[in-house]
């Protein structure tokens, strides 16, 4: 295939020259950072979960101030609850584009997202659901993490019969369908509040998890380090929790945004089904299943739910793929042509050139400073 | 090998009780089967709970019921659905093969895009074309499932069939879509600024001419492949296949391809012949139809040997199964008019997976099929497609980094082979031990999928009895789901030691 151009021209500079420069822009970057800054650094380098955090940001805030959360009123004067006055006919959208997008200049007005036939204010009930999605994505994302790292950990630590025991109780929960934990836990409370629903999800979502930790643990377990902190006498909690698990946090972190992405997937999926968050709390999933069949009459009914839960599953999935290629040092970033000219250019080194040989090239340092 | 696999067996085993059991219990808490007969206004309605319970032995404790039920299974009796008093395992015969046919399809060309667009985009790295698979894939990974179904259903279905009753394609249409193929192929096939322009001209002309012809040609009325098509497809098939997996270099691998696909498009007259005189085709015939194809595909690469036999006929055996396959398709299509009569101008369907009472022929059956095949395959390859996209990237990546592909280039392999022998073949293995594990899944039924599109498959004999509180047909699903699944998992290791000669499964 004629997509790499790894056989160079001839009159190019060595590979010796070469590897020095790529070996210069990997040191630039990490040169006297500790591990922390050098993960930060990745992470703020990445367009995409910077893009994805900033969105997520603004879709918790706007949730959580527009129609308040708890006790706590919000500014937006509408609850959700059914109201004869329909604004527009049909309980269209007020939001109107600016002009030059094609609308009838912007405008917010009564009921930016419309209304349903009987006069619900859906921007209330979408920022409603939002909610849920949010805190079914913590709780399951700390329920689930907490329960996988703490059965990986003791699995890959101890081995032995312990392990087997642990895996296979890992084994038994992936077999079991979601579908009925949902309809279990409707069955036991009378109606599935949402917080309910989450810690079930979150009971039944750890195994990747676990079995990830663990294998991550039977690794470092065998590591020098452990042996040393054992040699002076640690305890095995000590080792675990101090020792091992912070050397195996970027696993954690990454699968964790992973299943929280899922988590929220298949919160609205249940939901959507019927087995999930029932009313009168209010989910993504559930104003789909509702108002789908209003979808040729009112779309906006079922885009605007779907618009969210999609936005808030890309922000993380982002926010995720940004954490795995900063925490993980294999994923090296192979520099563009247009950095290795650029590198090579400070350092007076002309890319192309014929007179490749002779030009001595100064340290890794030099190329580093501006 | 053989203790690896009885120490699995009876751990699976133990964990499918042991899974059984406790699923039976939740069950059994979560369904009530007397809820209608308990708000019901019936004048014998104490008479009727009793009857009810005597039935179902609900006064029975769980733990023994639950026995009953498991001793019932092991001598094979997966019970009755009390509501309508069938047998659960004709029911789920029945389901078993509406949800094969839909996830087949699906998992097979979801795999095959999946995994050449990660590998393309692996391969092009930081390019364009990369960002905008990864965007791609994201956004797919990131579409719930149900909110994709009911978009395809309102406007795909909907939409294309306003289409069908006029099909006329605008010509802005026209320009727009061959704009776009031009954008994406000079991106995906990258090169020199030159390459790029000639790549985005030949598939602006290609996409551009093709859909002009259709239309032309009248082709949304009749559908139909032909022989003229059909010799195109083969050859294209045949050049493309040749140029990836033996270099066009290689005369001979060449030369067998095309002469496949020359005897695959002269036999397309007697076989069209044959199919009209008979009546009694069958799936086994055009499955038979369709292997022959292969294995003439392959004998013909084997005759002609050249330097590597094995390439040569791995190029025949492709392009045998595609113009055999296509050589069916045409079939289908030729029935096309008259379903689309019988169905008034609305072919798509978006409930079901059959018409009732539509009659006709073999192929018209088929045609039926396919058209309700059309949009859940369509829901199920968006979202497997992503998550296949981004396995096959990521893990090309990780391959191309490794040593042994610089030992490859440095001994000077062309390109070409150090992708598709060294590259490709290691990029599988992980996937290997994701694949089996996803069909066994999927098995068990795209619950939302086949729920939204009313498919009476696995999924919905599920959710519909335990909407209905019917237990017995609600645990055969379990059992059978469960058992799958640990069988996918020894499955996935088996194949894992059989492509990875590193893993060893004694150890």
């Amino acid at each position: 295939m004629s997509t790499q151009d790894t056989p160079r021209t001839p009159n190019q500079e060595p590979a010796g020259a070469q590897e020095h420069l790529e070996n210069a822009i990997e040191l630039q970057d990490v040169a006297g950072l500790s591990q922390g800054q050098i993960v930060r650094r990745r992470f703020l380098r990445h367009k995409g979960a910077i893009v994805g955090m900033v969105v997520l940001a603004a879709i918790v805030v706007l949730s959580l101030t527009s129609v308040g959360f708890g006790p706590v009123p919000g500014w937006w004067k509408y609850t959700g609850a059914s109201d004869p006055v329909i604004t527009n006919p049909g309980g269209r959208p007020t939001l109107s584009m600016p002009t030059w997008l094609g609308g009838e200049g912007f405008a917010i007005g009564e009921h930016p997202l419309g209304q349903d036939e009987i006069g619900r204010d859906i921007f209330a009930q979408v920022m409603k659901g939002v909610q849920t999605s949010l805190m079914v994505i913590v709780v399951v994302g700390a329920v689930s993490t907490a329960i996988g790292v703490l059965v990986g950990a003791l699995a890959g630590f101890y081995r032995g019969r312990l392990d087997t025991a642990l895996m296979r109780s890992t084994d038994l929960v992936i077999t079991m369908p979601t579908i009925v934990i949902g309809a279990v836990v409707g069955k036991l409370a009378g109606g599935i509040s949402g917080v309910l629903f989450a810690l079930a999800l979150g009971l039944i979502l750890w195994p990747s998890l676990a079995r990830l930790v663990r294998g991550e643990f039977l690794a470092l377990r065998e590591r020098e380090f452990v042996d040393a902190a054992r040699v002076a006498g640690s305890s095995s909690r000590r080792i675990i929790f101090k020792h091992i698990l912070p050397n195996a946090i970027g696993v954690v972190i990454v699968s964790a945004t992973l299943l929280m992405s899922q988590a929220i997937l298949l919160e609205a999926a249940l939901s959507y089904l019927g087995f999930g968050i029932t009313p009168p709390e209010v989910s993504l999933g559930q104003l789909i299943s509702i108002y789908q069949s209003a979808f040729a009459t009112r779309p906006w009914l079922f885009w605007w739910p779907g618009l969210f839960i999609v936005l808030i599953a890309l922000c993380i999935n982002f926010i995720g793929d940004g954490l795995r290629d900063a925490f993980d040092p294999r994923q090296k970033r192979i520099p563009s042509q247009r950095a290795m000219d650029r590198a090579a250019a400070r350092s007076g080194l002309v890319p192309t050139s014929g007179t490749a040989g002779g030009t001595s090239l100064p340290g890794g340092a030099g190329v580093g400073s501006p | 090998m053989l203790r690896f696999l009885w120490r699995r067996f009876v751990a699976g085993l133990a964990t499918l009780l042991v899974a059984l059991f406790i699923m039976y219990v939740l069950v059994d808490l979560a369904i009530d089967p007397l809820a209608d007969l308990r708000e019901s206004t019936a004048p014998n309605k104490q008479q009727l709970i009793d009857q009810r319970t005597a039935l179902l032995q609900l006064d029975t404790n769980v733990v023994i019921r639950f026995f009953q039920w498991l001793g019932n299974v092991a001598t094979g009796d997966l019970g009755t659905q009390w509501r309508t008093g069938q047998e659960v395992s004709s029911l789920v015969a029945s389901a078993i093969v509406s949800t094969l046919q839909l996830v087949t399809a699906a998992t097979f060309v979801a795999l095959v895009l999946g995994v050449v667009v990660g590998i393309v985009s692996a391969l092009r790295q930081y390019s364009s074309f990369d960002y905008i698979i990864i965007f791609l894939s994201f956004f797919l990974y990131s579409l719930p499932s149900f909110f994709v179904a009911v978009l395809l259903k309102q406007w795909g279905a909907i939409g294309f069939n306003d289409f069908l009753r006029d099909p006329v394609i605008g010509t802005g249409v026209i320009v727009v879509v061959a704009l776009l193929s031009a954008g994406l192929w000079s991106l995906a096939v990258g090169g020199s600024v030159r390459r790029r322009m000639q790549t985005a001209l030949v598939a602006a002309v290609a996409t551009g001419g093709l859909l002009v012809y259709l239309q032309v040609s009248g082709w949304w009325d009749r559908p139909h492949i032909g022989p003229v098509l059909l010799a195109l497809f083969g050859l294209g098939t045949a050049v493309a296949v040749t140029g990836v997996f033996a270099g066009l270099q290689n005369r001979r691998a060449l030369l067998a391809a095309i002469v496949v696909a020359v005897l695959g498009v002269v036999l397309s007259f007697p076989l069209d012949a044959f199919f009209r005189s008979t009546d009694d085709e069958s799936n086994w015939m055009t499955a038979l139809v369709v292997a022959a194809f292969t294995a003439g595909g392959a004998a013909v690469g084997v005759a002609f040997a050249g330097p590597d036999k094995g390439v040569s006929a791995r190029g025949g055996a492709i392009t045998g199964f595609v113009v055999g396959a296509l050589i069916i398709v045409d079939q289908v299509m030729g029935v096309w008019p008259a379903y689309f009569e019988f169905l008034r101008g609305r072919p798509i369907a978006t409930t079901g997976d059959r018409t009732p009472s539509l009659g006709g022929n073999y192929w018209v059956g088929l045609l039926d099929t396919y058209t309700h095949l059309v949009l859940p395959t369509i829901a199920l390859i968006l979202i497997s497609f992503a998550a296949y996209t981004r396995y096959s990237r990521a893990s090309m990546l990780e391959v191309m980094n490794q040593d042994y592909i610089r030992t490859a280039r440095a001994k000077g392999l062309p390109e070409r082979l150090v992708v598709v022998r060294h590259g490709f073949r290691n990029t599988l293995i992980p996937l290997a031990t994701v694949v089996p594990i996803d069909i066994i899944t999927l098995i068990g039924g795209a619950i939302i999928t086949e729920n939204i599109f009313g498919r009476p498959g696995m999924g919905q004999l599920f959710v519909q009895n335990l909407g209905e509180a019917d237990i017995e047909p609600v645990m055969a699903y379990i059992a059978i789901t469960a058992a799958l699944a640990i069988i996918a998992n020894v499955v996935a290791d088996i194949i894992y030691a059989v492509v990875d000669p590193r893993i060893r499964l004694d150890a």
